[in-house]
């Protein structure tokens, strides 16, 4: 499953970001593969924000469609 | 300009003192302790080679210096890479921590450290992390760190001192086990811990300055940091659940179509309200007509007449129509000062706010269309303050292909505050169907020019990925100090600008050049736009300033048709002499050329259809209007399928081979 199919209020683990500096970026943010975020909302065909702890990030429809997700 | 590698080349830093340097994610409260810091004598400057400002100020025998919030060290984007090379100069490091946000912020504490700068953590914002329930053991975050760790409340001048206290005592803390080795080896051949660091994370700009490979740990490394980093955390975090706040529920609020897009409409119309009505026409009435037209103007020339005739070329030149003495200061401070400190204001409340980030989500979906992310809508929005500040700003945008295009529909498209104020006096007289006319025909030109720049650009533009910070109120004094501070580096940049924009068009018009000019422009103005010939003076002073040539038609005779047609067509004018010069600074030069010479031709292309189609409409007030609104409605409409339809067929053309 891919990011942008998740619902609001889902718990999901990260299992592949494919593009390096994303993944650079995300491990940052404390948002790793393997780590568990919440999905706080979902813009209808627009961006969706992932929460972990009081962390909020917003990703583009087009790179939450490259993220892999499974359920948490 | 030489540029001396690593350490940082601001000026005023006096020989043997020690650079003390602030760093921290963004919104985590920098500013409010750099004020406590230094008090009253800050020095803004641009940073060397860049136009980023970078504050710095005396502390006692030392110096403090202000750095971008960051939420790394390498080099992401520009601002990323003057942090680095100001963090990896320091002697000594006070590093802000939000203490809502330890598993974030503290990934840059730990990279710090492992550069080997002596650190000392403020972690700040420490009622706010109690009000939701958090609770940190501050001793043993500091023992695991190595560090000396504050805890603060800045805002409140808690912890200030403190802190000022601790920095003799900052140390190289802790730093990954696994790193020590990898960083000898590089040790010797690039004389810094800090630099080798970043050698190892893999950034090009340091591993070129000592002709190094750049190396390809950073991910080995980032993981190992965000590893020790959680595990910190989850050692000195105790967590009771919070309920969530209001201002988590209006966070989502505002992200969300369905409210977010009533929420900016709200926040837009009350923009307008203070700086469109209120601004433009209250304080500025009395700024620009009481004190400045009716008193000041008078003064100056009687001043100057005592020496130096009015009628003579010099006297034209100081105090005549455009006079460095008169229309200059009147214009700066009468009419451009009230306009920018209020738009400034709206701005910096947006920015304290955590509003800006929450729109750039909510708008992503229709910049994605024009090729932008969300966060182009920064940039953007800025160039409603100032088109050549955005311009600057366009820096945050991750690829060259958003900033191409948020460039040139900046140059072309957005009008500035000073222009806007103008302008929207101008339409305020002509009633509601007039002004709407103006924004749809502005707002469709934007739209088909993004539409068709996203298709025929190669390449793809990138995704939006960012941090929505807490929504907090905002502290007013820090909100007016920045505000202050903005708005006067506005000033100081604008006004000799302005004189010189002045100077140009007097001795114009004292060697009659400007008679000259305006026949040469009159098939254009007069034949295409249908507009008298002396509108052609506002064009020539809208090359200088855009809001001059606004302002240069307000004295004018023009019918609305003509009014709007003439308005439409300044606004797609070229940028302000100050953005042409970013323009070309920015970009190649072949590029700002043509963005140049584009907005000439699209300008007077636009503003001549309406006109014409106006005419051909039969001209009778309302009906017309509304047919014009549909035809440039209409002919975006196309373009967005017409793209979208090129863009299929190339996507498959892309499939099959």
């Amino acid at each position: 499953m891919t990011l942008d199919r998740v619902k609001r209020g889902q718990f999901i683990k990260i299992t592949a970001i494919p593009d390096d500096m994303v993944r650079a970026q995300a491990i940052r943010f404390g948002i790793a593969v393997g780590e568990v975020v919440s999905c706080e909302e979902v813009v209808p065909a627009g961006p969706i924000v992932i929460c972990k702890n009081k962390q909020q990030l917003a990703l583009g429809r087009g790179l939450a469609r490259q993220i892999g997700v499974a359920p948490a | 300009m030489a540029h001396c590698h690593g350490p940082i080349g601001l000026k005023n830093i006096p020989a043997g003192a020690k650079k003390i340097v602030l760093a921290g994610n963004p919104n985590t409260g920098k500013s409010v302790f750099f004020n406590h810091f230094t008090g009253m004598y800050v020095d803004v400057s641009n940073y060397p080679g860049t136009t980023l400002e970078i504050s710095h100020g005396r502390f006692g025998e030392d110096v403090i210096i202000d750095t971008p919030g960051v939420y790394g060290i390498s080099s992401f984007n520009d601002e990323e890479s003057i942090a680095r090379d100001i963090i990896l100069s320091a002697d000594v490091v006070v590093n802000v921590v939000d203490a809502v946000h330890l598993e974030r912020d503290l990934f840059l504490t730990q990279q710090v450290i492992d550069a080997g700068i002596p650190v000392v953590v403020a972690l700040n914002m420490m009622d706010e992390a109690e009000k939701q329930g958090l609770k940190i053991d501050v001793d043993l975050l500091g023992d695991l760190l190595g560090v000396p760790v504050v805890p603060t409340v800045a805002v409140k001048k808690k912890g200030i001192d403190d802190i000022k206290n601790q920095i003799a005592s900052a140390r190289a803390g802790n730093m990954i086990k696994e790193l020590k080795p990898m960083l000898d080896r590089l040790l010797n051949r690039v004389g810094s811990q800090g630099e080798a660091l970043l050698v190892l994370e893999g950034d090009q700009v340091v591993a070129g300055r000592h002709g190094l490979q750049p190396g390809n740990c950073r991910e080995e490394i980032y993981l190992k940091r965000r590893e020790r980093v959680n595990d910190i955390v989850r050692h000195v975090l105790k967590e009771s659940a919070g309920g969530s706040s209001f201002g988590s529920l209006l966070g989502r609020w505002m992200i969300k179509p369905l409210t977010g897009i009533p929420i900016l409409a709200v926040a837009l119309y009350a923009m307008y309200q203070v700086i469109g009505v209120f601004i433009a026409g209250t304080v500025v009435g009395l700024t620009e007509e009481t004190i400045m037209l009716e008193k000041y103007e008078p003064a100056v020339r009687g001043l100057v007449g005592l020496v130096i005739p009015g009628e003579s070329t010099l006297g034209t030149i100081l105090t005549g129509e455009f006079g460095l003495l008169t229309m200059t200061v009147t214009y700066v401070l009468g009419l451009l000062m009230p306009l920018v400190i209020g738009f400034y204001f709206f701005l910096s409340l947006f920015e304290d706010s955590g509003y800006l980030p929450r729109i750039a989500t909510l708008v992503d979906r229709l910049l994605t269309g024009i090729g932008l992310n969300g966060r182009g809508v920064i940039p953007l929005i800025l160039g409603f303050g100032c088109v050549t500040m955005a311009t600057i700003t366009t820096r945050l945008l991750n690829t060259d292909r958003e900033r191409r295009i948020a460039i040139l529909l900046l140059g072309l498209t957005i009008p500035c505050s000073a222009q806007m104020g103008v302008i929207a006096g101008m339409l305020a007289g002509l009633g509601g169907w007039y002004a709407a006319l103006y924004a749809l025909v502005i707002f469709t030109v934007l739209v088909i020019t993004g539409t068709v720049l996203n298709t025929i650009l190669p390449g793809k533009s990138s995704d939006l990925l960012i941090d929505l910070p807490p929504l907090r109120l905002p502290r007013l004094d820090n909100v007016l100090k920045k505000t202050g501070t903005k708005s006067y580096n506005f000033l100081k940049e604008a006004f000799p600008l302005f004189a010189l924009g002045a100077l140009i068009i007097s001795v114009f018009q004292v060697t009659g050049v400007l008679e000259f000019l305006q026949n040469l422009l009159a098939p254009l103005t007069v034949g295409w736009l249908k507009l008298p010939k002396e509108a052609a003076t506002a064009f020539i002073m809208g090359i200088v300033r855009r809001d001059f040539g606004a302002a240069g038609l307000t004295d004018m005779a023009l019918a609305p048709d003509q009014t709007v047609a003439a308005l439409i067509t300044i606004t797609l004018f070229v940028p302000c002499i100050a953005s042409i010069l970013i323009l070309f600074k920015e970009r190649s030069k072949k590029e700002a050329a043509l963005i140049w010479a584009s907005s000439w031709v699209a300008a007077f292309l636009i503003g001549g259809i309406v006109s014409r189609l106006y005419g051909a409409f039969g001209g009778d007030g309302d009906r017309g209007i509304l047919r014009i609104i549909l035809t440039f409605t209409g002919v975006a409409a196309a373009t967005i399928l017409a793209c979208r339809l090129a863009r299929r067929g190339k996507a498959e053309g892309w499939q099959s081979r």
